[in-house]
């Protein structure tokens, strides 16, 4: 199942007419320890770029964006007792929500692993 | 992924726009320790290593080393070093009393604008031959030409920036220093001393900015890698950075200038009328008195226009410097600083509202993106002080 990355550091994992998104390992080294996740309620209408969940580390709140445009069918309900998880597993089991896949043209934009993995270097 | 506007990092408090920020003396130690570092108060600082809630909880439970050189470090001596002239010069300036200070020992205190505003929170120490002034870093090029415009001319203004400050607290400080320097373990809170380390002059004050026990202890940059090796060599200690020291001091209920304290608000309103000596009250002759007499007579008939309290949040959802606080539909005061609290496990803040609202247990709200967090007015420290006032 094919991953893509966005700049500001989300992924999403494409599967059929569905996706999921979460924060990249580099984002969540770079927030520290993550107390609380405002995920998206289901249903909600995302906008490719628009907000979509705050992620609230020790320090400070920042904004995830969604990567592409589509509607919220599932938020990691597992994030709200243990919001650790963002830190000690990012690109698994501490995934953000899943949501539809309004126009897969929006992907195509995105970079894969290795175009973010060069990104990231350059940082 | 970006930080919001609204966020409230130690590391961004203060960065000072386009000026290339300066090195610590102690730079290349902190990057080889692991050190992320971001630039605050004109400095590239440490923000922090393993993290901040592993630096905050080992603070709690053991040692931490915190490099806060960006801050300035001051002295004020009067002709032929005429403690007298000097404490004459500062008193009016700041609201405490400075002439009754006994050498080794240090106060709270503040620098006031004459509407009895908060130009900056500092400490005072009477030094001897001169008053030693540790101030904000984000602040001290200001208090420095505030103080040089305000002080006679007879009065001897000098800036150590020479000189490094490094702060170690944890219950396991006294411990730990009083293996290297065995009369600070007995020295007392809010004291301080000289003391030559195998030649290396140290300033060691039992104070600090976390609500633990601990020193902070001035030396000269030059040997600071020296001290700060010395220190670590104990395994009771590690280095933390400035986003532990921020979560640490909001538990301990201090609050941060800029951010709880500034010449928007006033000693009183801010709650901190253990700073205002009870004979100057009277007396007065400082800059700000007839502003800070009659916020006392307002906080007196329960009239002040808001007061600093502290706030303890329901679930896990911080709410941040900015929140407006309300009750029910009326708002009521606004967030001055505010994050988790590693110790308590939920959000903690400080907040100014209306007096009608300040009393302990008063049921609130904290609106952040749109959402009303339960909030109880809560006394502060939040988490209890742990200061050594003597056996």
């Amino acid at each position: 199942m094919p991953r893509y990355f966005t700049d500001e550091h989300e992924w999403i994992d494409v599967e059929g007419d569905s996706a999921t998104v979460g924060i990249t390992d580099y984002a969540q080294e770079q927030l520290g320890d993550i107390v609380f996740v405002e995920l998206p309620q289901v249903g909600a209408m995302l906008d490719k770029g628009g907000d979509a969940a705050v992620v609230e580390s020790v320090k400070a709140a920042s904004d995830v964006y969604s990567p592409i445009s589509g509607e919220v069918t599932e938020a990691n309900g597992a994030l709200e007792d243990d919001p650790a998880l963002v830190n000690s597993s990012p690109e698994e089991e501490g995934w953000f929500f899943r949501m539809t896949i309004g126009d897969a043209g929006e992907l195509d934009g995105l970079m894969d692993d290795k175009g973010y993995k060069a990104f990231v270097d350059n940082l | 992924m970006s930080d919001d506007s609204t966020t409230q990092s130690a590391g961004e408090q203060g960065s000072e726009g386009d000026a290339s920020p300066e090195r610590l003396a102690l730079n290349d130690w902190h990057r080889a320790h692991g050190a992320r570092m971001v630039p605050f108060a004109g400095y590239e600082m440490p923000i922090q290593y393993e993290g901040i809630v592993a630096e905050h909880d080992w603070t709690r439970e053991s040692a931490s080393l915190f490099d806060v050189s960006h801050m300035g470090q001051l002295g004020v001596s009067g002709p032929d070093d005429d403690m007298d002239a000097a404490a004459k010069a500062l008193e009016a300036l700041l609201p405490g009393a400075i002439g009754s200070l006994k050498p080794g020992r240090m106060r709270y205190s503040f620098l006031l604008d004459e509407d009895g505003g908060i130009i900056d929170d500092l400490m005072v120490t009477n030094a001897g031959e001169r008053f030693g002034l540790v101030v904000n870093g984000a602040c001290k090029w200001d208090d420095i030409a505030h103080l040089r415009e305000h002080l006679p001319d007879e009065i001897t203004l000098t800036h150590y920036d020479e000189n490094a400050l490094l702060a170690l607290q944890g219950p396991k400080a006294a411990e730990v220093l009083g293996a290297l320097v065995p009369e600070a373990a007995d020295l007392n809170f809010m004291s301080a001393m000289y003391h030559d380390w195998d030649g290396v002059p140290l300033w060691i004050a039992r104070a600090g900015y976390t609500g633990e026990d601990g020193y902070e202890i001035a030396v000269p940059s030059e040997h600071a890698e020296k001290l700060a090796e010395a220190l670590v060599a104990d395994n009771r200690v590690k280095p933390a950075g400035l986003g532990a020291r921020d979560s640490l001091r909001l538990e301990a209920g201090l609050p941060l200038h800029g951010h709880d304290i500034s010449t928007e608000t006033d000693p009183v309103s801010a709650d901190l009328t253990f700073a205002l000596s009870k004979k100057r009250r009277e007396t007065g002759g400082y800059a700000g008195h007839k502003a800070i007499a009659a916020r006392l007579a307002e906080a007196e008939g329960n009239t002040l226009a808001r007061k600093r309290v502290g706030l303890l949040l329901d679930g896990r959802m911080p709410a941040r410097e900015g929140a407006e606080v309300f009750v029910g539909t009326a708002r009521v005061g606004r967030v001055t600083s505010g994050g988790f609290s590693p110790t308590l496990g939920r959000p903690i803040a400080m907040a100014y509202v209306e007096p009608a609202h300040a009393a302990i247990g008063t049921a609130l709200e904290c609106e952040v993106r749109g959402r009303r967090l339960p909030a109880t007015v809560s006394s502060m420290p939040f988490v209890p002080h742990r200061y050594y006032r003597g056996k």
